[in-house]
């Protein structure tokens, strides 16, 4: 690949993503975009580059799904979903007790087995009778969301982070693979979205997961989505980053929920106006 | 310092396991079979026992191992060749916590280590 079809990806990706392509990534272009290039009938990437500069929406769109990241396993970082299930979702049904109604948003799903670790939580809490539970997952890639609703993972998938116990109770052996029960992928709506665009069909959210998903974005892209992020969020509701991912210079919205999980914050208090003394 | 026991039959895989857990800063002990397994744990449970559930006899090591009396209940790792979930769930009821296919690596251990807190 040479550095002008990079340098064209590099800011394809921006625009469209929001995404950060590291100048020695080039590797990475090469190994993703050739599949690319094979099924759209290029013999070569640089034929698809020739292509994508007159800017076909659905080649643009391959493009920059080829290039996402789906790293992703089943209750990654398990100090988070610990914190999930003994401190958040306990602190919503009580706060939400009058409604019973908790709405929870997977924003960077990848191949759904962050949603599916949350809807395991829910059921094992039985809440499902009296609560309306809406657990919405998104992904910007349109080949991860339908990995996803498939809802099938390999044994390397399933021996990464998965309790034996959850593993047996939850999913059935097919072959090579492993489906999780119909009874949670039912819980779950997956959706292809770009967290760059409008966040007007998502309504009020309680809970956001959305983990790192930011370490490979652009900082004004990060900043515009924890805007919105905000805006979505309930006050008194949570917000999952990565273990790794901080708001430094990216929002003072929100604040640690709890120093010893990392990556967990709640909305920051609004200021209190000043409060005029009588005289 | 945790304390693990590796029980498997193969002295090759004891020896490449056991490194691999002093590596993790393991105190490692190794036995080939469930009953020199059983007088191990009598003279100091462990922290964890990593027993293939291959060889004959170790299931029997699995439900021993729930049956005692000792103050201290091991996480017990059962390690399979095969994975199948009649399998699992064999080793499940018998009193396992968890399974790990072999071969396994260091990545793979820590995994199961992580989840049963163990690390």
């Amino acid at each position: 690949m040479n550095a002008a079809d990079f340098s064209y990806l590099a800011d394809l990706l921006k625009r469209r993503a929001g995404f950060h392509l590291s100048p020695n990534k080039t590797h990475l272009a090469t190994s993703r975009l050739g599949p690319v290039a094979r099924r759209y009938g290029f013999r070569k990437t640089d034929e698809l580059f020739a292509e994508l500069r007159d800017a076909p929406e659905d080649l643009a769109r391959a493009v920059t799904d080829a290039m996402m990241i789906n790293e992703s396993s089943f209750f990654r970082d398990k100090s988070c979903f610990d914190h999930f299930r003994g401190v958040i979702l306990p602190s919503l049904l009580s706060a939400r007790a009058a409604s019973r109604r908790l709405r929870i948003w997977c924003a960077a799903a990848s191949t759904g087995q962050e949603a599916y670790s949350l809807a395991m939580i829910l059921d094992e809490a039985k809440i499902a009778k009296e609560w309306r539970i809406d657990l919405v997952a998104s992904d910007i890639s349109s080949i991860a969301i339908a990995r996803a609703i498939e809802g099938r993972y390999s044994q390397y998938e399933v021996q990464r982070g998965l309790p034996a116990h959850t593993l047996v109770r939850y999913f059935a052996q097919d072959g090579d693979q492993w489906r999780i029960s119909e009874r949670i992928r039912r819980m779950v709506v997956f959706r292809n979205f770009n967290l760059l665009d409008s966040y007007g069909w998502l309504g009020a959210i309680d809970v956001i997961f959305c983990r790192n998903a930011f370490l490979y974005f652009e900082p004004l892209a990060k900043r515009a989505c924890l805007k919105a992020f905000s805006q979505v969020l309930a006050d008194d509701g949570y917000l999952a980053l990565g273990a790794s991912e901080t708001m430094e210079g990216a929002s003072t919205a929100f604040i640690s929920d709890d120093a010893s999980v990392r990556g967990v914050y709640r909305k920051a208090r609004p200021a209190l106006r000043p409060i005029a003394l009588a005289s | 310092m945790k304390h693990c026991l590796v029980v498997d039959e193969s002295r090759v895989i004891r020896k490449v396991v056991c490194h691999l857990l002093e590596e993790m800063k393991f105190y490692a002990e190794e036995a080939a079979e469930s009953v020199s397994a059983l007088e191990t744990c009598r003279a100091q449970m462990p922290d964890v026992v990593l027993v293939n559930l291959g060889d004959a006899g170790n299931m029997e090591l699995v439900r021993a191992l729930r049956r005692s009396k000792a103050d201290k209940r091991p996480v017990i790792i059962g390690t399979m060749t095969e994975h199948d979930v009649g399998h699992i769930r064999e080793a499940l009821s018998a009193g396992a916590d968890e399974y790990v296919l072999k071969p396994f690596d260091r990545d793979a251990l820590k995994e199961k280590f992580t989840v049963t807190g163990l690390m």
